[in-house]
């Protein structure tokens, strides 16, 4: 039938063109690739398109991901993520030993986002979530994750945050005047007592800002010291929380100590602390807060 | 056993005291920079004088009273639930005194446990409070301490429950977790003048009353009955004895956190090298526990220097240790 041929090509010519119009249609010009991100575990995590729900397990990385403009793309943060203000008004889910694995998969994330030593990103991944593990440690680590987070996320302001953390820091640097330069500094984490050493990331703060920190980076980031080692070391300046810093003068031998003979004992509230500890977008704030206590010219006439 | 455990109870006195001295001696010597020999210094300067009068005197000093509470207790409880296995750990007074002082804490809000004369007294209260609520609870669960793997049981299971709450008071404060994770390690770091003094205030009278009562529980060793018949007044006397316990208990735990095994293996170590009626059986194993406690304290500023191990993680495996060698020697 010579009449069936013409009708059954135009059927298979439509069809065809319908197609690669779906085709066209869906995929957008921008987003041909997906991106793909290795971790802190040195797994490839494949992101066909940006995230757009994430949970975030780590203050830091929550506090990244709001500098990076897309705290709108949150659902849910650790218990501990308390900054930006908005983002206390997300479900909370746990910390870094006890997230809450149920509540993560009830959100719905297409990213969540853990440190490397969250106890639950086996149980997330194995449950098909997309968990991508990184932690900052170090300034470096914190250039990393803000250029990774970068990418995931596809904020295009990586390049703009790294410049106004570089910036800041800059900027908490000069604060300090030379005569300040150069004093000796313990920086207390918790009252066992562990301290930062030289190797953590406060350490290196504190050496930008030229003070001698008087733990060496031999002894590990955060080790736990004799009492007898601080005031063998007699720090100039001791950087403390607030709880431990009205009692210093209690400890047996503590009294002695040139930071406390001369007043010059910084003692950070929680709000501050948090800041000071974690390696996030507010560093340059942490900074400027250590170089004016760096800075500052103690409470008793030395 | 080769050696005959009959050696006089005073010979025995005498060389735990010397061990005791030497060991001060010892943690006079041994500080943030390893093993320094203080007075052969050529130059002994100030600031030396000021750490070893203000740091690690007291420190030592503190440990060795602590180690030798805890000895006390353990065989205070060893007497009186006549049981070698009976530990201030085991009956839950260790777990409520560590309860009562992370309440305190949390309440007040104090993050360093290391700290004046009042705050001594009142987290030593608290501890105190804690100790006797422990054993109390274990007492009322195993209805009397008639039967002894009831006794024990009930102890393991308040111990158990009351270090959940502690727990569960440490996950809902984050900002004094930290502090009290480091005191329920145990650690003698922070030992002053004030923890020393306070030490030695529970120790004389905890010891007194002891030893005032170590003819009933030398009557008890002959069981209840006998007890009776001696003419023991056995309720009063295993009240006070309680209270002895908690008080030796809570004191230690206050001051040094928890700090596992010292009252359990100190009594061990006296009955193995003699064997004393209570009355001497009591003070000797306060001087075993005090020579064991100041020993793990020099060990774990020595070994890691000028980083520290906490103490109870040390006590824990070296008395595990030896718990383990002497139930593979004498099966229990």
């Amino acid at each position: 039938m010579p009449d069936g041929h013409p009708s059954r090509r135009g059927w298979a010519i439509g069809l065809l063109i319908a197609l690669l119009a779906l085709l066209l249609g869906l995929a957008p010009p921008a987003q041909a690739e997906p991106v793909r991100i290795v971790d802190d575990r040195g797994r490839t995590v494949t992101l066909p398109v940006p995230p757009q729900r994430i949970v975030s397990l780590l203050p830091s990385l929550t506090e990244t991901v709001c500098a990076l403009g897309a705290c709108d793309r949150l659902v849910g943060v650790d218990d501990y993520s308390n900054w930006p203000e908005r983002v206390k008004a997300l479900p909370h889910v746990g910390g870094l030993e006890d997230a809450q694995v149920e509540t993560v998969v009830a959100l719905r994330p297409d990213l969540v986002l853990a440190a490397t030593s969250t106890r639950s990103v086996a149980r997330l991944e194995a449950l098909g979530l997309r968990v991508l593990a990184i932690e900052p440690r170090t300034l470096a680590d914190l250039r990393q994750v803000i250029s990774r987070l970068d990418q995931a996320l596809a904020t295009g302001q990586g390049a703009a945050l790294q410049a106004g953390i570089d910036q800041a820091l800059a900027g908490a640097a000069r604060l300090v005047p030379p005569a300040a330069r150069g004093r000796r500094v313990y920086f207390e984490v918790n009252s066992a007592p562990y301290a930062a050493g030289e190797s953590s990331f406060i350490g290196e703060l504190l050496s930008r800002l030229g003070a001698v920190n008087v733990v060496p980076a031999a002894l590990g980031p955060f080790p736990k010291l004799n009492p007898e080692f601080v005031v063998r070391a007699d720090p100039q300046v001791i950087m403390t929380s607030s709880g431990s810093a009205a009692r210093l003068d209690e400890r047996p031998g503590w009294r002695g100590i040139a930071a406390v003979r001369d007043g010059r004992v910084c003692a950070f509230t929680s709000a501050q602390g948090d800041i000071l500890v974690r390696p996030g977008p507010r560093l340059g704030e942490g900074l400027r807060l250590m170089a004016e206590c760096l800075a500052s010219p103690g409470s008793r006439a030395p | 056993m080769s050696v005959k455990p009959g050696r006089s109870p005073w010979t025995l006195a005498a060389l735990l005291l010397l061990c005791g001295l030497a060991l001060v001696t010892l943690g006079l010597a041994v500080g943030s920079t390893g093993w320094h020999w203080p007075l052969g210094a050529a130059a002994p300067d100030l600031g030396q004088a000021a750490i070893l009068w203000e740091i690690r005197l007291p420190r030592s000093l503190g440990a060795w009273l602590a180690g030798a509470l805890l000895g006390l207790a353990g065989a205070v409880a060893q007497g009186l639930f006549r049981n070698p296995l009976a530990d201030p750990y085991l009956l839950g007074s260790a777990s409520g005194a560590s309860l009562g002082v992370a309440v305190l804490l949390a309440a007040t809000g104090l993050s360093s446990p290391a700290t004046g004369w009042l705050a001594q007294l009142g987290i030593t209260g608290a501890a105190f409070a804690g100790a006797l609520g422990g054993v109390l609870l274990t007492l009322a669960l195993a209805r009397g301490v008639q039967q002894t793997l009831r006794l024990l049981l009930a102890g393991v299971i308040v111990g158990v429950v009351l270090g959940a709450l502690s727990s569960l008071l440490l996950l809902r404060l984050p900002e004094v977790m930290r502090t009290l994770q480091g005191f329920m390690l145990g650690s003698t770091g922070f030992l002053g003048w004030s923890a020393v003094q306070v030490l030695a205030m529970s120790l004389a009278p905890a010891l007194f009353v002891a030893v005032a009562l170590a003819r009933a529980l030398d009557a008890l060793a002959l069981g209840e009955a006998t007890a009776l018949s001696l003419g023991v007044p056995l309720g009063p006397a295993r009240g006070l004895l309680v209270a002895v316990m908690a008080l030796a208990t809570g004191a230690a735990v206050a001051q040094v956190g928890l700090v596992a095994f010292v009252g359990l293996v100190a009594p061990h170590l006296v009955r193995l090298a003699a064997r004393p009626t209570h009355r001497a059986l009591l003070p000797l194993s306060a001087l075993a526990g005090g020579a064991l406690l100041l020993a793990a304290d020099v060990a774990s500023r020595w070994v890691l220097a000028p980083q520290e191990l906490p103490v109870g993680v040390l006590t824990a495996v070296l008395g595990g240790g030896y718990l383990l060698w002497l139930m593979h020697r004498r099966p229990l």
